[in-house]
């Protein structure tokens, strides 16, 4: 059993896309405070701190999850990811966030952070889904700048070259620099 | 917003979880994955003195089938529930719920118990475990007790736990032979709370409807197996008006009778129509 008291200091140490991390924290500190304001991972965006926006949705051992519904004591030794971790800082992007940004799937970014870090999971779970259950699993994040359609064409793209990579998008489009 | 203060406790063990529930009296709460209760607290509609974190207690995660019945530990989350490969065939009702709860990343970490004890009266896995005639098991430092699910929802947000109790367990009872069961929402937005859900059942028992949003808990019927018709529907019509539904924000007294009998109505048929 760990008791803190309301006002102790408890060092959470825990892996952050990797790397082991540490800072001490109150009981209170919400696991998006602790990332951004402690740890300096300020890839994790906060909305609305009820679990209703999604933007600060990270993984969790693996499983998409609400930073701002989650306190950092309890994910004190686990695997944390964010969107930090989804490709080296100066290396290529992976193939979702290149689906994104061909697809046009974001404007502001506000909420791409934690749309990646949930589709990143999905997809490891759902190789294969449907249109409807895309629309579904994005249901728990708002994006108020595309309507959706490109995210939801960007994560269904991105299955369908994982399934069958040889199958490769036009290079018209796949070689677009900016 | 942030949560007030408050001192933290993570059990090891569902006795560690009891015993501090005793010690630290009816302020503490238990915090399972909290995907309720952390934006209760974050929101400061609630202020306990204490968290009781069973999120990682070994043995209140799980999920498994014994004496006929699904039993789901305090710490299993909504989702390895939903995703068990057997759950269509073993609890359909649940199955086709699921998809109804809030969203993934919330599933992911709600609990089932969690849904159960926080007793939203708009909530599905409530409605579940009325519906199916499911149980809960109670327990504090010194005795455990098991009650029937009609038993327990007793009002809004209100439950049959005493404060020193902790809800270990959730049973849903496995489909029997030839038992058939739907579940329709209606809410504003996919992933809302529900202005109106039902489920209904046809066993050997009879037929059973479970009406949720409307009352200030979950709501049960229970009709004999081969009443259809004008008869059914006379019966729907005046379960509607049982459930004194109140006006509020989200929907009218009228709206919402009238979607417990138009969804009503579609559960029903679902499950006594003679070819599915």
């Amino acid at each position: 059993m760990k008791q803190i008291g309301r006002d102790s200091l408890h060092t959470v140490r825990l892996q952050l896309n990797g790397t082991a991390r540490s800072a001490p924290c109150t009981p209170r500190m919400l696991l998006s405070d602790f990332l951004r304001d402690s740890l300096g991972a300020t890839g994790t965006h906060v909305g609305c701190e009820h679990g209703v926006c999604g933007a600060c949705t990270v993984q969790i051992d693996g499983v998409a999850s609400r930073a701002c519904m989650t306190l950092a004591v309890q994910v004190d030794g686990r695997d944390i990811a964010t969107v930090e971790g989804l490709c080296e800082a100066d290396g290529p992007m992976s193939d979702l966030q290149e689906a994104l940004k061909r697809h046009h799937a974001l404007q502001c970014g506000f909420c791409t952070a934690g749309i990646l870090m949930s589709c990143d999971d999905y997809l490891r779970r759902r190789p294969d889904p449907s249109e409807a259950e895309v629309r579904d699993m994005l249901s728990g994040h708002l994006c108020r700048c595309t309507g959706y359609t490109p995210i939801v064409q960007a994560v269904l793209e991105t299955a369908a070259l994982r399934r069958a990579p040889t199958t490769a998008i036009p290079d018209a489009i796949s070689t677009t620099e900016d | 917003m942030k949560p007030a203060a408050f001192d933290y406790v993570r059990a090891e063990t569902a006795d560690e979880a009891v015993q501090q529930l005793r010690a630290l009296g009816a302020d503490a709460r238990i915090l399972a994955g909290g995907q309720s209760l952390m934006a209760v607290l974050n929101m400061r509609l609630a202020q306990p003195s204490a968290l009781i974190d069973i999120s990682r207690t070994a043995e209140l995660d799980h999920v498994r089938v014994e004496r006929g019945m699904l039993t789901v530990g305090a710490a299993a989350t909504q989702s390895s529930v939903e995703w068990r490969a057997t759950l269509a065939d073993e609890v359909p009702l649940l199955a086709q719920a699921f998809p109804l709860i809030s969203h993934f990343q919330i599933r992911n970490r709600g609990t089932v118990c969690g849904s159960v004890a926080h007793a939203d009266p708009s909530a599905e896995i409530p409605l579940v475990l009325l519906a199916l005639g499911g149980e809960v098991v109670l327990r504090n430092a010194s005795k455990r007790r098991t009650l029937a699910a009609i038993d327990f929802f007793q009002g809004m947000l209100m439950t049959a736990r005493a404060p020193d109790e902790l809800l270990e367990a959730v049973r849903f009872p496995i489909a029997t032979a030839g038992q058939r069961s739907a579940f329709i929402e209606f809410s504003a937005r996919h992933g809302d709370f529900a202005i109106v859900s039902v489920a209904a059942v046809a066993d050997a028992r009879g037929l059973r409807l479970a009406v949720g949003g409307v009352a200030d808990r979950p709501r049960l019927v229970q009709w004999p197996a081969g009443l259809r018709g004008a008869d059914l529907e006379g019966a729907l019509n005046d379960f509607a008006w049982e459930l004194e539904a109140q006006d509020d924000a989200h929907a009218s007294a009228t709206f919402r009778r009238h979607l417990v009998r138009r969804l009503g109505a579609q559960v029903l048929a679902r499950v006594t129509e003679t070819t599915p």
